[in-house]
């Protein structure tokens, strides 16, 4: 190994997966990181609410922003990028996210097996101690797979 | 509210566009359509395109989960309706479990109620492509159900 390690750098990553796809659509942002979480940021967005007469996020986006993050945790967590693919998200809704509020996802990668990461976090709309849901997940490393040959992250 | 009393016994054919025009903002934008009924209850559908894509050429993870979503709410709420209950519906949680990766094909799913009580519902969502029997996805979902004021 004569190659320096690359850091691993979310923010970095944030831009380049927000360029398209889902995530674009999404317009997630980059919010902050530590050394085993992600947390980023879903603006409020009129064509996202959750009902026709509340200026509240739908749920669906939430979704999506905490399995992104999630994703985010544990490649910084690991200091790399290596494809995975969710096998288990679960969200809690506390209470509807505040009217025309963003919102930020946080999401921890507390353990990594060879095969899986376990990853749980929290949303929120300003204040971490008050969230307006918490997640728990499991992923799992798809580029270990033999049975696959990864062309595509 | 709607007159039922004319309504046939037999399961109508739906209006699928003024039940797609019920969905939330966020699934309309996301292109969920209702196609038709299965068992008295939406069968929603929602065609592969960029603004759905995660990794290059599947589906993302949030999309999927905000289709099983959507139709878990759809099929609550046909029910509610078909038993004339009124009513104010808060998410308590959703469990999604990702079985196959989600192709860039048209997709299906379908909301079954697994238990209606007066205060809350559980709601079972499966979401397939092309194989009924080889799901994409599933979902349970809690829905609290207020009456409103």
């Amino acid at each position: 190994m004569t190659s320096k390690p690359v850091q691993f750098d979310p923010e970095a990553m944030c831009k380049m997966f927000s360029r398209g796809g889902h995530p674009g659509w999404l317009d997630l942002r980059y919010h902050d990181h530590g050394t085993n979480w992600v947390a980023l940021e879903l603006p409020w967005r009129e064509d996202l609410l959750g009902e026709e007469d509340r200026l509240v996020l739908a749920s669906g986006p939430i979704i999506s922003l905490l399995d992104m993050a999630s994703g985010m945790s544990i490649w910084t967590t690991a200091k790399a990028f290596e494809p995975v693919a969710t096998l288990d998200l679960r969200v809690d809704y506390q209470r509807p996210a505040k009217e025309g509020s963003a919102v930020i996802g946080r999401a921890e990668c507390y353990k990594v097996t060879r095969s899986a990461a376990f990853v749980r976090g929290i949303a929120h709309d300003g204040d971490p101690e008050n969230p307006v849901a918490t997640m728990a997940g499991v992923f799992m490393n798809i580029a270990k797979d033999p049975r696959k040959k990864q062309i595509n992250g | 509210m709607v007159d039922r009393q004319n309504e046939p016994l037999a399961e109508p054919v739906p209006d699928t566009v003024a039940a797609t025009a019920k969905l939330t903002p966020y699934a309309r934008s996301l292109g969920i359509k209702v196609g038709g009924m299965e068992g008295g209850l939406p069968l929603l559908t929602i065609e592969f395109s960029n603004i759905i894509e995660g990794r290059p050429g599947a589906f993302h993870g949030g999309a999927t989960a905000g289709l099983l979503e959507t139709a878990g709410y759809a099929a609550l709420r046909t029910q509610l309706a078909a038993d004339d209950r009124e009513a104010i519906l808060k998410p308590v949680n959703i469990t999604v479990q990702y079985l196959a990766a989600g192709l860039p094909k048209p997709t299906y799913a379908l909301g079954r109620i697994t238990r209606l009580g007066r205060r809350s519902a559980n709601v079972t969502v499966e979401a397939w492509q092309d194989d009924r029997e080889r799901l994409i996805a599933s979902a349970v979902m809690n829905i609290m159900i207020a009456e409103p004021e």
